[in-house]
């Protein structure tokens, strides 16, 4: 399938923006923005990499000190490239969603998604045990598929879609979810287990224990490969068909995506709160929402916001860390709020 | 929508209703005395005083918390004029768990040595007090409250209060942590008892206070304007509810944690069981569910089930989906 018809291009590139007020201007998102972002990426990496509790400098890196260059090798490298796997993954998954459910404030965390996957795997840990990674990947991704699919059916009975309400459910549907996973967790006796991915913390990822990642990292490529598809069909139904669009499976692909970023992410470093809404948003309202041309941006900033959050959890209570989900869950609660009542004031 | 259902239902069949509340007020007590007596007696092995001492702080703690969750529930919806916000999905127990970790964190283990674990409590009221009016000022000072947005940013603020409270009692030195973990996570299983007591006087007392205001409050419900119209002094009424809902919660949470969408299932039974909107009425009926449904539920699961400790895990399961279904009927006018 070839991933980006002509026909669709035009039609993206031609059409108005909806939604956030901001017209779409082909040139908004210019080389050098990109360029800057990931200038300051690569400065935010380098930084991460020599923070930590056993102190590494840059020229203990060419000393040949064995033991620093296996801590620099097997901790901190893969811990870099965990935080920014993860953190563009599910930004990008957050900007698919919003374009798919057509509203700003629906993403992973509001969605139910995240909430599915931690049940999934704690369905495949009570049948497979702690140690079957694959098939808790696996099942992870089904239930993250199914419980997005049966809160978008939800919508379906919202005649009125409230663009608050919609968040709402869904974030009250993922609280139902996740009391049926304490419930049977507490059951089982997993509660403790369970917490190490409800609560997302890059302080276990080893060489080795992170791989699972570039499932995530594939799935975010192809998102941008069919980027023009997704933004086509965050125009409606109607409207996508018209253009030729086979609506049904661009929405099905899209939410498999979600899916399997989702559920790896959750699987190898736990839930991440709130990141797929907020990094999306940021990102959609300086820069306009044509997919295509905002991706790449999204992924950056994604990954950069958690490399943030990352280096603030292991120096607030130096030499402590604390999970980056808490750190990412407090700024990205106060910038949603933030988000709503802008949104609102806005529409007034 | 309150307003209307009030004005209507009352002008037409004002005395049947009465009636029928007078019934089900009486019913429902039977029912709580019923579920008491069976909780306290069922299953009896082994040391007879043992087991009364125990099994009878906990139905203290669960009438506690069951009658002062449904009753400040009740006051605060109507406070704000709608059937879907409690003060638990505004995040006001999330709220008072994060106060009484911040002064954990700033004043250490020794906090507890001077002020004992009473004064202790008081001090969290009084701040909780001061918070949750500041939050609800701000965001109901606001000119368009739209409901949703309210329920959604309240909901918002629960999850960010909660993130805060486990990044505070992460900066706690960690030996304090672990001698100050016991008294923060209540939870049914593990009642404070020290707190019982006082608990227990706030409680009654706030509830006393509350019932002098039932009349006011009937009015208070017609809405802002109606209600000043009626010479009504709208914001002192709205101030006093207030701080009766924020020691209210500040109790419940401290005896056994944050229930979240509790308050929002009795509240609304109650409602829909009495066809009224009278505070004469709906409060008991709350109440009375109220309890019924902590004693009767723990009843079910730890004598018949085996279960424990997960009654509020269910109670969040059933809310949640409540909660879901109020959401797309109201989404649908």
């Amino acid at each position: 399938m070839s991933s980006s018809p002509t026909k669709l291009d035009r039609a993206v590139d031609s059409s108005p923006t909806e939604g956030s007020g901001s017209v779409s201007n082909p040139e908004r998102v210019r080389r050098w923005h990109l360029v800057v972002a990931a200038i300051g990426l690569v400065g935010l990496s380098l930084f991460s990499l020599f923070v930590g509790v056993s102190n590494i400098s840059f020229t203990d890196l060419f000393s040949g000190d064995e033991e620093k260059l296996e801590i620099f090798f097997v901790s901190r490298v893969p811990r870099l490239f965990a935080v920014l796997l993860s953190g563009s993954a599910m930004s990008v998954a957050g900007l698919i969603m919003q374009h798919l459910a057509r509203n700003r404030f629906v993403a992973p965390s509001t969605a139910g998604t995240i909430e599915s996957a931690s049940l999934g795997i704690l369905v495949a840990t009570m049948f497979f045990g702690t140690q079957s990674v694959m098939a808790k990947m696996v099942i992870s991704v089904l239930f993250a598929l199914l419980g997005t699919l049966i809160f978008l059916q939800l919508l379906r009975r919202i005649t009125f879609a409230n663009v608050i309400v919609v968040p709402l459910v869904g974030i009250m549907f993922g609280g139902v979810i996740s009391s049926v996973t304490t419930f049977f967790a507490y059951r089982y006796d997993l509660l403790q287990t369970m917490s190490a991915w409800t609560n997302g913390d890059f302080s276990g990822v080893l060489r080795g224990r992170y791989e699972m990642l570039y499932f995530a990292a594939a799935a975010t490529i192809v998102g941008y490969l069919f980027a023009n598809r997704f933004t086509v069909a965050g125009m409606g139904e109607s409207f996508a068909t018209n253009l030729g669009l086979n609506y049904e499976r661009t929405v099905n692909l899209g939410l498999a995506l979600v899916s399997v970023i989702t559920a790896v992410v959750v699987v190898t470093v736990g839930a991440i709160p709130f990141l797929g809404l907020i990094v999306p948003n940021i990102v959609t309202m300086s820069l306009g929402d044509n997919l295509r041309r905002i991706v790449p941006v999204t992924a950056m900033s994604g990954a950069a916001f958690v490399l943030v959050a990352d280096i603030i959890s292991r120096t607030i209570r130096y030499p402590y860390e604390i999970p980056v989900g808490t750190v990412v869950g407090v700024l990205g609660s106060a910038i949603f709020i933030v988000l709503i009542l802008r949104g609102r004031t806005r529409a007034s | 929508m309150l307003a209307n259902v009030t004005l209507g239902r009352s002008a037409v069949d004002d005395g049947t209703n009465r009636k029928r509340a007078w019934l089900i007020i009486t019913v429902l007590g039977l029912a709580v005395a019923g579920a008491t007596i069976a909780y306290m007696t069922m299953n009896v092995r082994g040391s007879w005083s043992f087991v009364f001492e125990l099994r009878s702080r906990r139905v203290m703690a669960m009438t506690l918390v069951g009658g002062g969750i449904a009753y400040s529930t009740v006051l605060f919806q109507t406070v704000t004029g709608n059937r879907i916000l409690t003060p638990s999905i505004m995040g006001f127990d999330s709220l008072y768990v994060l106060i009484q970790t911040v002064i954990a964190y700033f004043f250490g283990t020794s906090v507890f040595s001077n002020f004992g674990p009473r004064g202790m409590f008081l001090l969290d009221v009084s701040l909780m007090i001061v918070f949750a009016g500041i939050l609800y000022k701000w965001l109901f000072g606001r000119k368009d409250s739209d409901i949703y947005v309210l329920v959604l940013v309240g909901i918002v603020f629960g999850a960010m209060f909660g993130s805060l409270t486990s990044l505070v009692s992460r900066l706690i030195d960690p030996n304090d942590f672990v001698t100050l973990q016991d008294r923060f996570f209540a939870s049914f299983g593990s009642v404070d008892k020290d707190l019982l007591g006082i608990a227990a006087v706030l409680l009654v007392a706030t509830s006393l206070y509350g019932w002098r205001l039932t009349r006011t409050l009937d009015v208070v419900a017609l809405g802002q304007s109606h209600s000043k119209n009626l010479g009504v002094e709208y914001h002192r009424v709205v101030n006093k509810v207030l701080i009766l809902v924020a020691i209210q919660v500040s109790v419940s949470t401290a005896l056994v944690g944050p229930i979240t969408f509790f308050g929002l299932l009795v509240a609304n039974l109650s409602y829909q069981l009495l066809g009224t909107f009278k505070h004469r009425f709906t409060i008991p009926t709350a109440v009375l569910l109220g309890v019924l449904a902590l004693v009767g539920g723990q009843l079910i699961l730890e004598q018949i089930f085996r279960f424990n400790t997960t009654l509020s895990i269910i109670i969040n399961f059933v809310g949640g989906i409540y909660f879901i279904g109020a959401l797309i009927r109201e989404a649908k006018h």
